[in-house]
């Protein structure tokens, strides 16, 4: 698989844990895809945390509002029921447990739960934005993310870059497998068949517990 | 009570050194002509507050590359590669603050709060210096108020009291802001007369607003 193809992948299988009413924050990149992919029948309010609930698709040619923007500046739509506020107020809905779900990519996380995804000391620093407060305040972390980096292993047995938060990542989703973070370890709960166990286990430091119900993603 | 001023009077108000908080997200909401009268004017040594360090050409950014700020505070700098540039090289003291506990550090400076229990940045380098406080079994961290010398906030419409109004996502951390400095002033795309705007559609009420810029159509 290509990139592309791999990430739209990846997005199909997160916007199956899209339930219907759920308000849900998706972070740059890979996770904006995962918009594209409601499934049929189910109502998402997706979050901008520049301020506004209701976000909707990229305005046509022409039709952009310049004060209409999501959280990369990039011209949006409201939709219908959709709601405007002020970064306090997005803050405390983030906060306070009134977002379901949040997608995020990563640069590693671990077995305990860690997630890295702000900073590489001495390289890229370019700040954590809203992602501390979405990871620690979301009611479920899903990482979104290619399984390894050119080879080499993203999920390992703890994070060496700087956190963005502690031990709060639930679910893990990348091309090769569905992996569930559990106090006595990564729980391989889902397989890609184009992939064996062996496979995934070797593009992955933690010993992974396989799942007695193993199903296909 | 005329609280509306030139842009050259606005930007005077502020001086060498003090700490100067800017409204907006990545420029939309941004008072982008009180920030090019402030190039124009080359006030030094200030430290920025603002949710991010904007664009080299576009919003705060551009007072980056002029080496106006001493410090920046911020929640993201990834937009404008100069502010990386000068922290790595040391020109300029950068700190990284999550936007949830950035805008909150405002707000409890400006509605008369000690500070804030956290819970985001538990265990991360955000926590490094500060309290750290179990309560019922949870960890937070204590965060302290941000107090600024003058906000440059901007609104989509001002009354001529200072009641503000906003349009789509222009607000972000602007009604705060209004609220945390010794000296407010509005940067007001459009300014109408009192009585002109329903009480019920301000967003920001006049008492936070010190001085009105016009900030004309764009």
């Amino acid at each position: 698989m290509d990139k592309a193809l791999i990430q739209e992948y990846i997005a199909k299988r997160v916007a199956k844990e899209l339930n219907d009413g759920n308000v849900v924050n998706l972070g740059i990149g890979l996770p904006t895809l995962v918009a594209n992919f409601v499934p049929e029948g189910k109502t998402i309010i997706f979050q901008s945390e520049n301020g506004f609930v209701g976000l909707g698709p990229t305005p046509e040619e022409g039709k952009a509002d310049p004060f209409i923007t999501n959280a990369g500046g990039k011209p949006v739509t409201i939709l219908p029921g959709g709601a405007f506020f002020d970064s306090s107020t997005s803050f405390g809905i983030i906060r306070g447990g009134h977002v379901d779900l949040t997608v995020l990519g990563a640069l590693q996380v671990d077995e305990m739960g860690n997630i890295a995804n702000y900073m590489i000391p001495g390289k890229m620093v370019p700040g954590m934005g809203g992602a501390m407060d979405l990871i620690s305040g979301a009611r479920k972390v899903i990482v979104a993310m290619e399984h390894t980096s050119k080879g080499e292993p993203k999920i390992l047995k703890e994070c060496t870059l700087p956190l963005t938060a502690k031990g709060e990542v639930d679910l893990i989703i990348t091309e090769m497998a569905v992996i569930e973070v559990t106090p006595v370890g990564l729980l391989l709960k889902e397989i890609n068949p184009e992939f064996t166990v062996e496979e995934v286990q070797a593009a992955t430091v933690p010993t992974l517990i396989v799942s007695e119900h193993l199903a296909q993603m | 009570m005329n609280k509306i001023i030139g842009i050259e009077e606005a930007v005077s108000k502020i001086k060498d050194g003090d700490v100067v908080m800017f409204g907006g997200f990545l420029g939309v909401g941004t008072p982008e002509k009180l920030i090019d009268a402030l190039v124009a004017k080359g006030t030094k040594d200030l430290t920025l507050i603002c949710n991010d360090s904007g664009f080299v050409d576009k919003g705060v950014g551009k007072l980056v590359v002029t080496k106006q700020f001493k410090k920046v505070i911020a929640s993201h700098i990834g937009t404008n590669k100069e502010t990386g540039r000068q922290m790595m090289e040391g020109e300029t003291e950068v700190v990284l603050v999550p936007q949830g506990t950035l805008v909150e550090q405002i707000r409890a400076a400006g509605y008369g709060l000690g500070g804030f229990l956290t819970h985001t940045g538990v265990g991360t380098k955000v926590a490094e210096g500060k309290q750290l406080i179990t309560l019922n079994g949870k960890e937070y961290l204590l965060e302290e108020p941000l107090h600024a010398n003058v906000a440059l906030i901007f609104a989509n419409t001002a009354d001529k009291a200072g009641n503000l109004n906003y349009h789509g996502s222009t607000r972000n951390f602007n009604p705060i802001m209004a609220s945390a400095a010794d000296i407010t002033i509005v940067e007001a795309l459009k300014i109408v007369e009192v009585g002109e705007m329903d009480p019920d559609s301000v967003h920001v009420p006049g008492v936070f607003v010190n001085y009105i810029v016009d900030g004309g159509q764009i």
